[in-house]
């Protein structure tokens, strides 16, 4: 999953949107809450936020609309220029670079799919695709043939003349995120890439994406506002409020041990059973009978085998490896929602 | 003028609308006293000895910048680079002898790839108005005049489109800057068309060339204006996906602003080419030749027939730059199937070569196709002629116009210009403030005191007041007629459709056009003069009449619907209210549209403002005319500021967008 330095690193980052946000800053006091902030007028899109991206890892970033999730990962590319507070990105700060440095770091380094896409309605896609590298000054016979590479990872071969207003919500959304890839970015930026999409396109092109993620293992930090779409994807999830981040932790860990009232109700209709796996429950040390179940699996999965078992504890293990037992009582709390 | 400073001391209790009521009261009671003849004449009037000489510092100022600083050299030079562009377009397109000498092009091939063009963007409807206009053209025997007009056209129109292009990525890139050029454009869109080309004329040589100038000058501020619209509304995440796919700034601008500003942009290409005929056409007054002049030649002579063809060669010319141009707005790329060979992909290409070729090779051999001699024309000009003034001269028809002329002049112009004159300017002018702070905001009231103020000092107020009572009156005609026009044609969805598919037509032509049916009912008499004011500017009343009402939220109407009002009550009580701000936008621009064609109804002979202006173009009064231009240019921006004040906070108070 992770390890290592951070490939973002934000400390107290601060965006400010208002006349004179830098001298303002200043001024504000830690206990100050965002209306208090808002009466000044000046609006705190991110608010003091701390948070780490490690390598390889998958986090979401959630939150209702108008929270700061979306200005926050601008703030990452700096899209928006921050107020307060340092970003790191491979531990260089962005904030210091030169224009021709930012240029540089996205041309290599960053791709970023939108919510209504944002594909150039005059090309075609393949120079949709094509427009980063073209960008970067590459041979139209090199470009091409990237993009040609691409277009077949997300299954639009054929589709390389049509326009974007020619195609389907879906099928943009595969040109936006073929042309976030094409230039092999080790940072991948999603910005609620699904929510324009109706339920049914939402749920492929989700699996989709799992599949090219597995397949291309980049770090990735995806935003979106729907609980179930986390929690399909996130190897860690932050929840935002009012610009500032409630907290931020695995799936499990936010729906068993809520930090705020505001995170408790937000996952208070989630169906824990599919949230807590067997890994989470079990007690190391212990020992339990028989089969072991798989750590990874959730109790939901497990629920047949919660119910219809006899034995008391059943040991868990992760990748053929005993690492202790679970409850089977513990098991059948959560499925049954009894607190 | 005391009852200023009295109400400045007044406490800031007092309401707007109490304000414009003392100033109204005020400028009655001095009204009365005038008329018994006890106001001191410095209050009627303002005395001879207090007027500044505008315009020799004016002129003393053009001729520092013209000579001192060099400007002169600078314009001549750019002269003659015109030229050459002029030449060859000229030799193109009418054989003038210059290089490249190859010309000219037959007119069959000109209109058969006018008609492909057509096709490309429009179909057969298209092909077949854009062909059919180039061949009544030659057919009518006007080819040469109007290619004189085209061969300046196809000039300005895309250096006008280059330079409000690139003016408008400046506004738009520079806050400063647009700040600056602002008001800027909102005195040049307000100025009379004559101001243009006497200046024209003076730095760019009589004809062709300074044609050419006035004409880029006029039609550059709405490229300008769609422009920076355009680049503003690209969407943000387009631009975040440039910036993300690592764009330079040029790489911004060059392959992302641009072109996803394309359809603003392309509507302003249309505006510009609609502008530049306007202009090019009334750039006869300067001696341009072409259809313009040929125009005011055959209308000055009375000539009705040969005025009405020319009309109709204007208008189908118009109408077919004006669709073409819209068509390739919305005319988007579609995309071909893999390995489909290039004569295909670029079929219309190769057909409008083909036909151009052929019908060159053509002309060459069956010398019709190249050029139609005058005897071979089908121009019925001369029994046209004949027939309208036989027509005119017939009892009926001379009892009607001759009635609606002397009840007009005798009980309803005549009068209204006496009484305004009457007005004392002190009083006149607090009648304009009390307006101003009745309808909009003291902001506005303050800035038409000086502006009304500076047409007193400027020594051209009877003139003024005289335009002004030309287009007061002609648009309140045009309200009487065109309101009713409106509001039966918003009843119906087919109505609407037929009714704004006429005025969008008739927006297009240019304002020329509309003093021939006035000519041809009044003749030369200043009914004319209002009656040609009161066609063009009931085309904006109408269409916005009709747009306001339509676009009345339904759940609106139906909740009238819904509480059993009668027709007459839905239309009164929820309809008007609601499409009233609309209806002030075609109030405004029937009143803008008034004070262009008011100037030009000076050739049909008037006491206004025009008159003087166009009197200076026949010497190098250039601070005359300035003043004489702005005079029009402040009393059009004042009815326009408060009328779209006005609009604005209505639309704001009733929570429309």
């Amino acid at each position: 999953m992770s390890s290592q330095a951070p490939v973002i690193s934000c400390k107290n980052a601060w965006k400010l949107f208002g006349a004179d946000p830098e001298a303002h800053l200043k001024t504000i006091k830690p206990e100050m809450s965002f209306e208090d902030i808002r009466a000044q007028g000046y609006i705190a899109g991110v608010r003091d936020v701390s948070i780490d991206v490690l390598k390889g890892e998958m986090l979401v970033i959630m939150g209702l609309s108008g929270s700061g999730k979306s200005t926050l990962v601008r703030c990452f590319s700096r899209l928006h220029d921050i107020t307060g507070g340092t970003i790191e990105v491979d531990g260089q700060d962005i904030m210091s670079l030169s224009e021709k440095e930012l240029i540089d770091l996205r041309r290599n380094k960053m791709g970023m799919v939108f919510q209504s896409f944002g594909l150039l309605p005059h090309r075609t896609v393949l120079d949709n695709i094509a427009f980063p590298l073209e960008m970067r000054g590459q041979d139209r016979h090199t470009r091409r043939e990237r993009a040609l590479e691409v277009i077949k990872l997300v299954g639009l071969e054929g589709r390389e003349d049509y326009f974007p207003r020619e195609l389907s919500g879906g099928q943009q959304q595969r040109v936006g995120i073929a042309r976030s890839l094409a230039i092999e970015p080790d940072i991948w930026f999603l910005d609620e890439p699904f929510s324009a999409l109706d339920p049914l396109i939402r749920r492929e092109m989700q699996d989709e994406f799992l599949r090219l993620q597995q397949m291309l293992n980049k770090t990735i930090v995806f935003i979106t506002h729907d609980f179930d779409e986390a929690l399909r994807l996130a190897d860690r999830i932050a929840i935002m409020k009012d610009g500032a981040v409630e907290q931020c932790d695995t799936p499990d860990q936010i729906v068993l041990k809520p930090a705020t009232e505001y995170v408790r109700k937000f996952t208070e209709d989630i169906d824990k059973a599919r949230v807590i796996t067997a890994g989470v429950l079990a007690i190391s040390g212990k020992k339990g009978t028989g089969e072991p179940v798989d750590a990874k699996s959730n109790v939901k999965q497990l629920a047949n085998l919660l119910v219809h078992d006899k034995r008391k504890t059943i040991p868990v293990a992760l990748d053929g490896e005993i690492i202790g037992a679970m409850e089977r009582a513990d098991g059948l709390t959560v499925l049954l929602e009894a607190d | 003028m005391a009852s200023v400073t009295t109400n400045n001391t007044v406490p800031k209790v007092w309401s707007r609308q109490q304000l414009a009521a003392g100033f109204a009261i005020t400028a009655v009671v001095v009204t009365i006293i005038q008329y018994s003849g006890l106001l001191p004449a410095w209050l009627h009037r303002l005395p001879e000895e207090w007027i500044p000489p505008f315009a020799p510092w004016l002129d003393a100022f053009f001729n520092f910048v013209k000579d001192d600083l060099g400007l002169l050299v600078v314009t001549r030079f750019l002269t003659e680079q015109l030229q050459v562009l002029l030449d060859t377009t000229a030799n193109l397109l009418f054989g003038k002898r210059r290089w490249p000498n190859l010309g000219p092009i037959p007119w069959s091939a000109i209109a058969a790839v006018a008609a492909v063009a057509g096709y490309y963007l429009g179909g057969w409807r298209l092909a077949l108005l854009a062909g059919g206009t180039f061949v009544w053209t030659a057919l009518i025997g006007q080819w040469k005049i109007a290619m004189e007009t085209m061969s300046v056209l196809v000039v300005a129109a895309p250096l006008a489109f280059v330079i409000g292009l690139l003016l408008g990525i400046a506004a738009w890139k520079s806050p400063a800057f647009n700040r600056v050029i602002k008001p800027v454009l909102s005195v040049l869109q307000t100025l009379p068309f004559f101001t243009y080309l006497l200046p024209a004329v003076i730095f760019f040589k009589v004809g062709p060339t300074a044609g050419a100038v006035a004409t880029i000058v006029y039609a550059i501020p709405p490229m300008i204006l769609m422009t920076t619209l355009g680049l503003q509304r690209v969407s943000p995440e387009v631009i975040e996906a440039g910036k993300m796919s690592g764009c330079s700034r040029w790489q911004m601008l060059r392959h992302v602003y641009v072109p996803a500003a394309r359809t603003e942009i392309l509507v302003g290409v249309n505006q510009v080419i609609m502008l530049c005929l306007a202009m090019v056409v009334l750039t006869a007054f300067i001696g341009m030749p072409g259809l313009g002049a040929k125009l005011l030649a055959m209308m000055g002579s009375f000539k009705l027939g040969r005025s009405f063809e020319i009309g109709v060669t204007i208008v189908l010319l118009a109408v077919t730059l004006d669709r073409l141009s819209k068509a390739w707005v919305v005319k988007l790329p579609e995309h071909f199937e893999r390995g489909t060979p290039w004569w295909v992909r670029h079929k219309y290409l190769v057909l409008g070569l083909a036909a151009f070729v052929g019908f060159t090779i053509l002309a060459i051999f069956v010398e019709w196709f190249g050029e139609i001699g005058r005897k071979q024309t089908w121009s019925k000009g001369k029994e046209m002629d004949t027939a309208i003034k036989t027509f005119l001269a017939l009892d009926g028809v001379q009892a009607v116009t001759g009635s609606i002329r002397y009840v007009l002049n005798v009980w309803v112009l005549n009068p209204f210009r006496d009484f305004l004159l009457s007005i004392p300017t002190s009083a006149f002018i607090m009648f304009i403030v009390a307006f101003a702070l009745a309808m909009a905001s003291k902001k506005a009231a303050v800035l038409a005191a000086v502006f009304f103020g500076l047409v007193a000092f400027s020594g051209w107020w009877d003139r003024s007041v005289i335009t002004l009572y030309s287009v007061l009156s002609a648009v309140a005609i045009a309200i009487l007629l065109g309101l009713p026009i409106g509001v039966f044609a918003a009843r119906s969805e087919r109505w609407s459709r037929r009714v704004l598919l006429a005025c969008d037509t008739a927006q297009t032509f240019p304002s020329f056009i509309y003093l021939i049916p006035a000519i041809m009912l009044f003749g030369i008499t200043a009914t004319s003069v209002v009656m040609s004011i009161l066609i063009f500017a009931m085309v904006p009343l109408v269409r916005y009449t009709v747009e306001g009402l339509r676009n009345v939220p339904p759940e609106m109407t139906e909740a009238a619907d819904m509480s059993g009002a009668t027709k007459m009550q839905k239309l009164v009580n929820v309809q008007l209210p609601l499409a009233l701000p609309t209806m002030a936008v075609g109030f405004n621009q029937a009143i803008m549209f008034a004070f262009f064609m008011v100037i030009i109804a000076a050739f049909i002979g008037t006491q206004d403002l025009g008159q003087e202006l166009q009197r200076t173009l026949a010497g190098t009064d250039l601070g005359k005319n300035f003043v004489l231009g702005i005079c029009v240019s402040l009393m059009a921006l004042t009815c326009d500021m408060v009328i779209m004040e006005w609009a604005r906070q209505k639309k704001a108070a009733l929570g429309l967008d």
